[in-house]
């Protein structure tokens, strides 16, 4: 139950565009160990920024 | 064989009940056998023509990394979970377009936009989507513009981009207008709509600092104040100070439309932008799930005929007879040229590997269709004498019930003058005559089907205006992250015209470009506004032409590409959607352009007000000869726009021809992708070695 209400969740959040927080810090750690890592609200907002604030605004007529 | 049994036993019983559909008479049909005809075709042929797509056409090899997992960055390439995606990509295409199309393209009866919707998305849109994702997943995710110029050459790719900030401007131009029409001399609606705007700052302002980032929560208190205005909305319109406040004409709101979208594409994007973008998006997927509940529960007649008179021509809600018109009035749903651009935008940077490609690609878009089949039936089970007196102009009809029930029951659709009060009463309104623009129609739908569910008949002024506050509220946030979109699209091509310009003084580049694209869709919403026939009239066929031009163009690079690879034996599967799209386009924008019939085409409709003025008549419906002269040159505005699409779709077939031409010749593919071999390794592998290392 709980699990599929964090499916959900994570659809939800890539319906707007917000990508997985904990799949950035699984990667950075795997990737790039020891570089400097945004925590969750600097990580929200560039994705924010990204998704908004560049090309392509994402979504159709 | 026994794995096939399942698929055929759903494929009969999509083409019995598609059958039922098209071959009763008398008898009103069901709703219930379209949802079903559409499901079952839609399953069938993403079992089989997606796969035989994936596996022999396209070659989708699961070993080989996608930009996901080649570039893995943990930010814009992301290998995602499919269901995910599917979310993530299904609500970036689905928006107005679907719902709106079908509406007015029932004017035709039930029946051709059923089989266009069910057979256009099957063989053209979906492929179309499909193609387009496989070619960026193929190359890093590249966008449109450029994967034309990577496959077809630099001038071809800059066409292409020009086209496409044309469609993004009439895009914007008709969604605005759609708006307009649903929320003019509508004190509830626009209360509503208003309020979402102080709302959705509150919301930014929550995110950004109270609580930052915790959308869902920040959704729900969005939900809570959109709902509250809504039930407050009705006090407004009674009210005698408030009431009239918020009652607008349509050319008051045209403005206020435009400054918007100027202001609010120039403000931070967590203000406004996408605060509402989360509501709209929530509200939007919830809206569309609740009406598939509520068509299965409510499973009620279709009690437009399967064809009207007007497949011949002579429609009041757009001109034109069946072929080619309504294959460009049923845009998105059934194809959609727009998607192009989304399905080379963020899902191929998403996709975790080739073998989802079928289910985002190919699934997204029958979903899509999905959502069109209910817009339809929406339409469909209204009584046709109410559907035909809110989508005709008022210039055919008037503006009051007994003028309209007279000349709509006239049409052959009887409709007596009380049952339209009652309606418009019952939904809240003071008129629903002349609300074009299919919104305000499938709002009455949904306000039925949920009535029925949820409230009764009391609840149906409610649902008509939270129908309507969806609707609006998701175009507006398209109107706003378009202007963007073509804000940006624009700075490209003056880029490649004058670089400098653009990047010495990006700032000023900024709102001058952004300026230039609220001027330019603000101008065909003005033109809209104030034509006499509606408007939609005559900016939903130019729309129609430009997407399904774009449709042309994607799968044009489709099969460019295809070729390129050597795959000849299998390019009919974007050819022949190709050839029909440019069918239906060419000959729609020819009739556009140089029909005789002053109802259907520009330059004749120009010659006829240019011949009055010179001999010192004023035609109805203009009122003055600076009205007369307004007709003239919006008449030739709209036919050089008409003209461009064509010249651009047909040069871009001439890339396409040559493009082929020396894929043919060249005895090895000549195809540019990027990422190169595959590893051998699947998905499923790394998942058993990862099982295999844990334990």
């Amino acid at each position: 139950m709980i699990r599929l209400w964090h499916r959900c969740a994570r659809i939800a959040r890539a319906m707007v565009g917000l990508p997985d927080y904990g799949t950035y810090l699984q990667h950075m750690a795997q990737r790039h160990p020891g570089a400097p890592v945004m925590d969750r609200l600097a990580f929200f907002r560039d994705r924010q920024q990204a998704r908004y604030g560049a090309k392509g605004g994402g979504r159709c007529c | 064989m026994l794995r096939h049994l399942p698929w055929i036993a759903i494929g009969t019983g999509g083409l019995a009940a598609l059958a039922h559909v098209a071959l009763s008479r008398g008898e009103p049909v069901n709703a219930l056998w379209v949802v079903t005809a559409a499901l079952g075709c839609f399953l069938v042929a993403y079992r089989y023509y997606a796969l035989f797509i994936a596996r022999h056409v396209m070659g989708l090899d699961a070993a080989r990394p996608t930009p996901a997992v080649r570039r893995a960055d943990g930010l814009d390439y992301v290998a995602t979970d499919r269901t995910v995606l599917f979310g993530h990509h299904f609500a970036a295409i689905a928006g107005a377009g679907p719902l709106v199309g079908p509406v007015l393209a029932a004017q035709m009866g039930y029946l051709p936009g059923t089989l266009w919707i069910i057979f256009g998305v099957i063989f053209a849109g979906a492929v179309q989507d499909f193609i387009v994702l496989f070619l960026s997943m193929r190359r890093d995710g590249r966008s449109l513009g450029e994967l034309v110029r990577m496959e077809m050459g630099q001038a071809a790719g800059t066409i292409a981009l020009m086209g496409a900030f044309m469609i993004m401007v009439i895009i914007l131009a008709v969604l605005a207008l759609i708006v307009v029409r649903a929320l003019a001399e509508s004190p509830w609606g626009l209360f509503t709509v208003a309020a979402t705007v102080p709302l959705a700052i509150f919301m930014g302002v929550y995110t950004r600092w109270i609580r930052p980032g915790r959308i869902g929560e920040v959704s729900l208190v969005g939900l809570v104040g959109l709902l509250a205005a809504i039930v407050y909305g009705e006090q407004i319109a009674a009210s005698p100070v408030w009431g009239p406040a918020f009652t607008f004409t349509p050319q008051a709101l045209c403005f206020i439309l435009i400054t918007y979208g100027a202001i609010a594409s120039v403000l931070p994007v967590w203000l406004l932008l996408a605060p509402r973008d989360y509501l709209s998006t929530f509200l939007k997927i919830g809206a569309i799930v609740a009406l598939a509940i509520g068509i299965v529960i409510m499973a009620p007649p279709l009690r437009m005929p399967p064809l009207t008179q007007f497949i011949g021509g002579g429609g009041p809600v757009w001109s034109g007879a069946l072929f080619p018109f309504l294959f460009i009035t049923i845009a998105c749903g059934a194809v959609s040229g727009f998607h192009a651009l989304i399905a080379s935008g963020t899902t191929p940077k998403l996709i975790a590997t080739e073998a989802d490609a079928p289910l985002i690609g190919y699934g997204a878009m029958l979903a899509e269709a999905f959502v069109a089949i209910m817009a339809l039936v929406g339409a469909c089970i209204l009584d046709p004498g109410i559907y035909f007196t809110m989508n005709s102009p008022a210039a055919l009809i008037g503006t009051d019930a007994a003028s309209a029930s007279a000349a709509v029951t006239a049409m052959g659709y009887p409709i007596a003058a009380e049952t339209i009060a009652n309606v418009a009463r019952d939904v809240g309104e003071s008129t629903i005559i002349s609300r074009t623009g299919g919104a305000p129609t499938l709002a009455v739908a949904m306000a039925e089907i949920f009535a029925h569910i949820a409230g009764g008949p009391g609840m149906k002024a409610f649902w008509y205006h939270f129908a309507i506050l969806f609707e609006a509220l998701f175009i507006l946030t398209a109107v706003d992250a378009g202007t963007r979109a073509g804000r940006f699209m624009l700075q490209d091509l003056i880029g490649l015209a004058a670089p400098r310009f653009i990047e010495g003084r990006a700032q000023l580049a900024g709102l001058l470009c952004t300026a230039l694209c609220v001027g330019a869709w603000g101008f065909f919403l003005y033109q809209g506004v104030t034509d006499p026939l509606g408007g939609v009239n005559t900016l939903w066929p130019i729309f129609g032409i430009s997407n399904q031009m774009l449709a042309a163009i994607a799968l044009m690079l489709g099969t460019a590409v295809l070729f390129r690879m050597k795959r000849d034996r299998f390019a009919w599967v974007t050819v022949v959607p190709t050839v029909w799209l440019l069918i239906c386009t060419l000959s729609a924008g020819w009739l556009k352009l140089f029909s005789a019939d002053p109802a259907v085409g520009f330059l004749a409709h120009a010659t006829r007000f240019s011949d009055a003025i010179g001999r010192g008549e004023v035609l109805a419906p203009a009122r003055d000869m600076e009205a007369m002269r307004a007709i003239v040159f919006n008449d030739r505005i709209d036919a050089a726009l008409v003209a461009i699409f064509l010249l651009i779709v047909l040069a871009l077939g001439g890339f396409t021809l040559r493009t082929v031409l020396a894929a043919r010749r060249s005895p090895v593919p000549t195809v540019r992708e990027i990422g190169g071999a595959s590893t051998g390794i699947t998905r499923e592998d790394r998942a058993l070695a990862a099982e295999g290392a844990a334990a």
